[in-house]
């Protein structure tokens, strides 16, 4: 394709964030598209503009960075939020005031967020109700008036995007004409894009695979070998698949990429923040200290406490969820957690379909 | 949010001045143009769905198997005469076009279009001004007779005037918004729909308060009696027949339907579809007719911008202490659930006689009714203020043109508003669960069968239905005390703006109690609830118990039992 020359739609596409997965999309999003970055952090800004560089990313020359929401939402009618599920909230208040119905929203954020009684915290709540806990797209719709929502997942590490080779990414929605555009926009030479219209149980599958890939990691610290491995996704995918039906989530999607295809790629990968952090726990370290030191945040963490909250709410058995969160929480180690898991008594191998 | 009272003494003005600015007076007038207009574009959109030849003569011959099947195995006394004779020629006409070589479009277009025309000179309404006025006044004049007659029980009460209608039926919530709204656009009601008079009750709530009269689908199986026949005529109905199901014809009623809308005819659904069959307040609407809502606002604003009128959602919940059809509603819920078993539209309607006892009754004996006006919403279910204006959750304006622009331009794009259809349903059906009133009679019947089912854990439904009769006793303080319970928990789930209660509800509990029992299913030869010699509580027909205590599910006050 003639880079850059020509874009699909008269306006520019939005993309909000310029974390390493922010950047992907947006350097994606510009082999088809004029993009407009918007990037909170002055120093991104600037060397986003001037030097095309940041975070060792290189940053395509239809990539222009900007610092004001109401100028990107005012110059593009389709917009990719990508920062972290902690701060989306947030990031959507500021953006709402500016979005109308017409706007299309891709989101590609995988993280849950809670929307608890006044007062109440995650350790305090008896129960949570379904309505507690918001994907996303749930808390896009919650925030702003804009209806055509849509997300990205599947195994899209970013490192590899950015060298280049070749790879593949669900976007799901309701709406046909979301899909339709996600992969008008986003389809290359490299990057293959799939349509899925159920867009809740897809963005649980980015979610809840995080949790499998910290879990992943730790098996590689302990040097455990790929025995364990292949039991612990398919383990994990059985258990992936309980919370995401309890959550509103349909069996299938996460049979395919979003599901299984993103799996495999987080589970190995090196490469991938949750797994770091779950080696790192295996051979010993704090918490505390890995989280420290990680420049971006690792959403399995913050995952695993509001997972195991849903697996006692809604009587769904969890036992890796479990573990891990008494593991990064309780003090349990990892030998201790693994021992545990060996001698569940459970041995039923398909059970969900 | 609690509902507002307003009391039935209030009488409201007509909001148009008269007959001849009501839209729908304009298109019966003009009744020939506007069913070519509607065969124009039904005929259209079934082109659109059959993208060739070979699958529109599929669906010729699909409909034609339907038809014939419907004819064999469900005939009314409503149906024409010649439906063989036409359903014939079809049949002669694809036979034909089967054997050529090259199939002839020209011809299959030729019985489409057949069909439709028949389809829609039969749904089509014959409104009538002075119809409507005489109609109106008997069954106004008529119901209030018989209400004296029943209540005031002495010689010459027939002719009292003591009590009328208005004492007899509340209508609660957003009246003034609603009437308001009338003016600014065109309003779609929605009521809920669990007895054949809701037809009725809800026309004569449009007449008092003021709105011009509505078009609105009614069962053909009303039209069955010449007398009712001649009041739904008369009122503004248009017939849907539920034993049709085929493509041709829902195509033809939708067209029917958008095209009113456009025309500002202020219109009636019940989204539900049909009665609800298991007492439960709908959950699940049909998607059909209220997604013509939705595409004729899309066409307006492509028509007319900005300036577009706007359509206005209102539901509207009827609530009653007992539904005639009761019995038969449940038993065919049942029979289906336990067995997947078709069961046949039935008509229990079939004769004069039964639809005049069933009114009798009605207004005789019938005890309170309440009809509660929902907030009016946009066509994507937002808020809208008096003047019309949609706002979302956080007060920001909305104009709700936005929802069908991409780039800057309004598209069309039925998936999209397949979708939207969808979400206005759900926003629809949360405002039934609140604005849906608790009644006395719904809360004793909820308590005693959650007790009896709790007392029976381990039995699934149909073994609890089956209970023999000492099994269904259950004693006075055990009941008065989960009423009790019960009656926080909906004052609670009040207080947050979940559901809303009738006035008698604000009484003490014991009296509550003695409200419910009189009142509940109070027609039936076997009552749902009665008190026994020794003072405790038990049933005489545990479905009927099922079917009242269904109106209170969905708010997980169960497990609070």
């Amino acid at each position: 394709m003639d880079m850059g020359s020509k874009n699909i739609f008269e306006k520019p596409i939005g993309v909000v964030g310029a974390g390493s997965f922010g950047l992907s999309v947006a350097n994606l999003l510009a082999e088809n598209s004029e993009v407009l970055l918007y990037a909170r952090n002055p120093e991104a800004l600037e060397n986003i503009n001037t030097k095309r560089e940041w975070n060792s990313y290189r940053i395509h020359q239809n990539i222009k960075a900007i610092d004001d929401l109401e100028q990107l939402a005012n110059s593009c009618d389709i917009i990719f939020p990508v920062v972290p599920s902690a701060n989306f909230r947030e990031m959507m208040k500021s953006l709402s005031p500016f979005l109308h119905p017409y706007h299309i929203l891709i989101h590609g954020t995988k993280g849950l967020n809670l929307n608890l009684p006044k007062g109440k915290t995650l350790d305090t709540m008896q129960v949570l109700e379904r309505h507690h806990i918001k994907t996303m797209s749930e808390l896009i719709m919650d925030e702003s008036v804009v209806v055509r929502v849509g997300c990205l997942a599947g195994p899209n590490l970013a490192k590899e995007i950015a060298q280049g080779l070749p790879a593949a990414t669900v976007v799901a929605s309701p709406f046909n004409e979301v899909i339709q555009i996600g992969q008008q926009l986003l389809r290359s030479d490299r990057f293959q894009v799939y349509g899925n219209p159920d867009l809740i149980g897809i963005e649980l599958c980015g979610v809840l695979k995080n949790i499998i890939a910290i879990a992943s990691g730790a098996l590689t610290g302990l040097g455990l070998g790929e025995n364990a491995r292949s039991l612990l996704i398919s383990r994990g995918m059985a258990e992936m698949i309980y919370l995401g039906k309890a959550l509103g989530g349909d069996v299938r999607s996460f049979i395919g990429l979003a599901g299984i295809g993103d799996l495999m790629a987080t589970s190995h990968s090196t490469l991938s923040r949750n797994f770091t952090v779950g080696r790192r726990l295996a051979e010993g370290e704090t918490l505390e200290n890995i989280l420290g030191d990680m420049q971006e945040v690792a959403e399995g963490v913050n995952t695993i406490m509001i997972a195991k909250k849903i697996a006692e709410s809604f009587k769904v058995r969890a036992p890796i969820t479990e573990i891990l969160h008494r593991v990064l929480f309780e003090g349990l180690t990892m030998e201790e957690a693994v021992q545990y898991l060996m001698k569940y008594p459970l041995n039923v191998d398909v059970d969900f379909i | 949010m609690k509902l507002k009272r307003y009391r039935s003494k209030r009488k409201y003005e007509p909001i148009l001045p008269g007959p001849r600015e009501w839209p729908v007076v304009q298109l019966s007038r003009h009744r020939k143009e506007f069913l070519k207009e509607v065969v124009e574009e039904a005929y259209g959109r079934i082109k659109n769905n059959t993208r060739n030849k070979t699958a529109l003569i599929e669906e010729l011959e699909t409909t034609l198997y339907k038809e014939k099947a419907r004819i064999r195995q469900t005939p009314w006394k409503v149906d024409p005469d010649d439906e063989h004779q036409f359903w014939g020629k079809v049949k002669d006409e694809l036979l034909e076009i089967s054997h050529q070589k090259v199939k002839d479009e020209e011809k299959a277009n030729k019985i489409l279009l057949n069909i439709i025309e028949r389809y829609a000179d039969e749904i089509a309404g014959n409104f009538n001004t002075s119809h409507y006025r005489f109609a109106r006044g008997i069954a106004t004049f008529g119901f209030n007779r018989l209400l004296n007659a029943a209540r005031v029980k002495k010689l010459g009460g027939f002719w009292s005037s003591e009590l009328s209608m208005d004492d007899k039926i509340q209508i609660n919530g957003e009246v003034d918004k609603l009437r308001n709204l009338a003016k600014k656009g065109t309003v779609v009601m929605v009521p809920t729909h669990s007895s054949n008079l809701d037809s009725i009750l809800i026309g004569w709530v449009i007449y008092t308060l003021g709105l011009p009269p509505v078009i609105y689908g009614a069962g053909l199986n009303l039209f069955n009696i010449s007398i009712i026949s001649y009041f739904m005529n008369s009122l503004g109905a248009y017939k849907v027949d539920r034993r049709k199901k085929n493509l041709i014809y829902l195509e033809t009623l939708k067209s029917y339907s958008t095209l009113a809308l456009k025309k500002g005819c202020q219109s009636l659904f019940f989204p539900g579809g049909t009665r609800s069959r298991d007492g439960r307040v709908e959950k699940d609407l049909k998607l059909g007719l209220l997604g013509t809502a939705i595409e004729a606002q899309r066409a307006n604003y492509q028509e007319f911008g900005n300036d577009a009128e706007k359509i206005f959602i209102v539901p509207a919940s009827l609530n009653y202490h007992f539904v005639l059809e009761a019995p038969s509603l449940i038993r065919q819920y049942l029979e289906k659930r336990g067995q997947e078993r078709y069961y046949v539209e039935n008509d229990e309607f079939s004769s004069s006689y039964k639809i005049i006892t069933f009114l009798f009754k009605f207004f005789t004996k019938g005890s309170d009714i309440s009809v509660s006006i929902g907030e009016p919403m946009d066509i994507l279910g937002n808020k809208v203020d008096n003047e019309g204006r949609s706002f979302d959750s956080k007060g920001r304006e909305i104009h709700p043109k936005d929802y069908f622009v991409f780039q800057d331009k309004i598209t069309i794009n039925k998936q999209r508003e397949a979708e939207y259809t969808r979400m206005l349903s759900k926003k629809i059906v949360e405002q039934y669960s609140i604005i849906a009133r608790v009644f006395s009679s719904h809360l004793i019947a909820f308590v005693a069968f959650e007790i009896i089912n709790k007392h029976n854990k381990k039995l699934d439904l149909f073994s609890l239905l089956r209970l023999t009769e000492e099994d269904l006793v259950i004693s006075y303080n055990e009941f008065r005390s989960a009423c009790l319970k019960i009656k926080v928990k909906i004052a609670e789930r009040i207080k947050e703006g979940r559901m809303s209660q009738a006035e008698h509800m604000d009484d003490n509990i014991d009296n509550i109690i003695e409200h419910g029992l009189l009142n509940l299913g109070i027609y039936h030869s076997k009552r749902p609830l009665i008190k026994t010699e020794d003072g405790d509580i038990t049933t005489m027909d545990m479905n009927l118990l099922y079917f009242y205590r269904n109106r209170l599910d969905g708010y997980g006050l169960e497990k609070h039992i």
